[in-house]
């Protein structure tokens, strides 16, 4: 499918300092019956969100009313688990654009770039000071420019630069996808399969 | 020319094209499909207005959402079957094989491409499910993808990769007796932790991996993206070769004896460098459990939950969230915790050797009262095999009941499921909060430490009723 183009992004983040959240945790699999990419982001972090009965959980960071905003900041090692593309379909269709975390799984990094959501890898010290400053300041603006792959908090300048393959980085910006590319090139794969047979 | 390791043979064979600073296009030989992660990419290549490249290397078969009692009947769940339902349709419009419900061939996507001889050395395979790492024990380079890249394989054959980085994980040495596969690679992961493979595909070598039956291996390899690996892999061998010797689609007469002299050079040369290498010693390993709400969380059977000071400093939070949700006291033994269920199947460790060790154990003896006890085979294939050996009295007799295969309580998207609060001992993958069921709680073991809790109602070392 191809994607949104992505520029600059500026907004304030949601908080989620736990550390390993795994795919079951952002879509559990009873949620994983349709048979559309749409509609995912009702059920993202189902069963933090919500009780059994349905109710939103007060303590849950999606459910206050103190944050809000596209950018997601996780604690270390999120995506870990299942290759469930759905991970990402949640948390793009509930309206985030960024996830930042000091750590990702190398599926969800692929599945996130593949449907238009960054995942911007900062270090330990940056994520802290991201945290601290969200938590002091649930208003507080991230700027994350994709051009520059710079992160920084608007008021006190405070940046670090992330990286990104180039490859993935001009698909991003262009809005391109790989499927178009793999199509463009269907004549050099085809050259491949004839020369192993 | 410089030496290579077993990955880098097999990618490097497999690579259309570099994009400059940027992934690879990787050929892919065989495409395993199933009915969760594929509607969407179907779906996509149909408004492409373009078919499938090549429906002769997929296969499907529907395992995650099926029931396992009474596949003869309609799905009850309206969601499930009409999942069921899209793939039967998505294949029979593009040309794909399908192996649904009551096919002999039936089971587990990651069970059936090996025995049906579809899995074989040299090849690069995917399917849309991260245990496709399983395949690598027969030394093909296997992964899981995302839908978007189901897409990109139904249409082109080819997926856009980074190259992994190389590791080498050494087991040697003999392990001991009640110590399977499954305890082997729980305790890799215990040691290297679940983002200590991040970034890598791994090759499992040494004596005490080469002892190892080929189903062994599979459950070694299986579980290898536990640990954030890619994928896992293994040279094949004589075990290998005796494996896919006769299987439905695997190379017969003379040109399976020119396969098997193609497989033999499948090896990473004398000195191929890796970007990371770890010994293991055999004899360290024990029956293994997890206690936590991570498969990097495990432990000896015979030992007890790290205390709060033992774990990292920056973990202290997480670690101690974790235990709460299983309701365990950190410091305390992990043997001794009464038993809810007893869950035996999944991709892991739900192939015929697996049934027979479980079987052979609980022959005789019975089952705890207390425990429920689920015995999933892998495909319809294990669940006929079982049948025929006696297992599925043997399994009656100790008061258990072989059900009929698919993923079931491994991911618990059909019928069963843990429920709230309830501990179970699984020889599935994941112990993730709520994966077997919302509110379930999950202690990863091997099917003979399972059985051993199944038959004393308690977490047992099996060792102490061999
Ligand atoms: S058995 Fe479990 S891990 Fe294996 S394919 Fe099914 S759901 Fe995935």
């Amino acid at each position: 499918m191809p994607t949104d183009i992505f520029n600059t992004i500026e907004s304030p983040a949601v908080p989620l300092p736990i550390e390993n959240v795994d795919t079951d945790q952002i879509i559990p699999a009873r949620f994983l019956k349709a048979t559309t990419r749409e509609g995912f982001g009702e059920n993202l972090f189902r069963d933090w969100r919500y009780t059994k009965l349905g109710e939103p959980k007060a303590d849950f960071v999606l459910n206050s009313d103190t944050y809000s905003g596209t950018i997601l900041v996780a604690g270390k090692n999120f995506g870990s688990g299942s290759s469930r593309e759905h991970a990402a379909w949640a948390i793009h269709d509930y309206g985030f654009k960024v996830v930042v975390s000091s750590f990702f799984a190398d599926i969800f990094k692929n599945n996130a770039l593949n449907n238009g959501l960054l995942p911007v890898q900062v270090s330990e010290s940056f994520l802290s000071t991201l945290l601290e400053a969200i938590e002091k300041d649930a208003s507080t603006i991230i700027k994350v420019d994709l051009e520059k792959q710079e992160i920084s908090l608007k008021a006190s300048g405070a940046s670090e630069n992330f990286e990104i393959n180039p490859y993935k980085k001009e698909c991003l910006l262009k809005g391109y996808d790989d499927i178009d590319y793999l199509l463009s090139i269907k004549e050099k794969i085809e050259q491949f399969e004839l020369s192993r047979s | 020319m410089a030496k290579k390791t077993l990955f880098d043979k097999i990618w490097d064979k497999h690579v259309v094209d570099e994009i400059k600073g940027g992934p690879s296009v990787l050929y892919i030989d065989r495409h395993l499909v199933h009915e969760v992660t594929s509607p969407q990419a179907f779906a996509g290549i149909e408004s492409r207005g373009i078919p499938v490249s090549r429906p002769e290397n997929t296969v499907a078969t529907p395992d995650h959402n099926v029931p396992t009692i009474d596949q003869h009947l309609p799905i009850k769940d309206q969601l499930s079957r009409f999942q069921v339902n899209k793939l039967t349709e998505n294949c029979e419009k593009h040309g794909i094989t399908l192996y649904g419900l009551n096919h002999p061939y039936h089971g587990i996507v990651h069970v059936i491409g090996p025995e049906l001889g579809i899995t074989q050395p040299g090849l690069t395979m995917v399917c849309g499910d991260s245990h496709t790492s399983t395949h690598g024990a027969f030394g093909s380079v296997a992964f899981g993808i995302g839908t978007s890249e189901v897409e990109m394989v139904l249409a082109t054959q080819c997926i856009l990769q980074p190259k992994p980085k190389k590791m080498r994980i050494t087991v040697d040495g003999e392990l001991s007796a009640g110590v399977t596969a499954k305890d082997v690679v729980l305790y890799i992961i215990a040691k290297i932790s679940t983002s200590g493979g991040t970034g890598y595909f791994i090759e499992y070598a040494g004596s005490a991996i080469r002892s190892l039956s080929m189903e062994g291996r599979m459950t070694v390899c299986n579980m290898s993206i536990e640990s954030g690996a890619r994928g896992g892999l293994i040279a094949p061998d004589e075990t290998t070769f005796k494996y896919m010797k006769g299987r439905v689609f695997a190379p017969a007469g003379s040109d399976f004896d020119q396969a098997v002299e193609e497989w033999k050079l499948l090896k990473s040369d004398s000195n191929a460098t890796f970007d990371k290498e770890l010994h293991f010693d055999a004899t360290d390993i024990e029956p293994m459990i997890t206690y936590g709400t991570n498969p990097g969380m495990g432990a000896k059977i015979a030992g007890k939950i790290p205390a709060v000071e033992e774990v990292e400093a920056g973990n202290r939070e997480s670690y101690e969230k974790s235990l709460a949700y299983m309701g365990f006291n950190p410091g305390s033994p992990i043997a001794g915790r009464k038993v809810d269920y007893v869950f035996v199947g999944s991709c892991t460790n739900g192939r015929i050797e697996d049934l027979r060790e479980v079987a052979q154990f609980v022959k005789g003896r019975k089952k705890a009262e207390h425990v429920t006890a689920w015995i999933v085979p892998g495909s319809k294939q294990v669940e006929e095999q079982a049948h025929k050996e006696g297992i599925s009295q043997t399994l009656d007799a100790a008061g258990f009941k072989l059900r009929q295969p698919g993923c079931s309580a491994c991911l618990a998207m059909n019928d069963d499921k843990i429920p709230e609060g309830m501990l179970a001992v699984a020889t599935s993958n994941r112990n993730f909060e709520g994966r077997q069921g919302p509110g379930s709680r999950t202690m990863l073991a091997s099917p003979l430490t399972a059985a051993a809790a199944a038959i004393s109602g308690v977490v047992t070392d099996p060792r102490t009723l061999l």
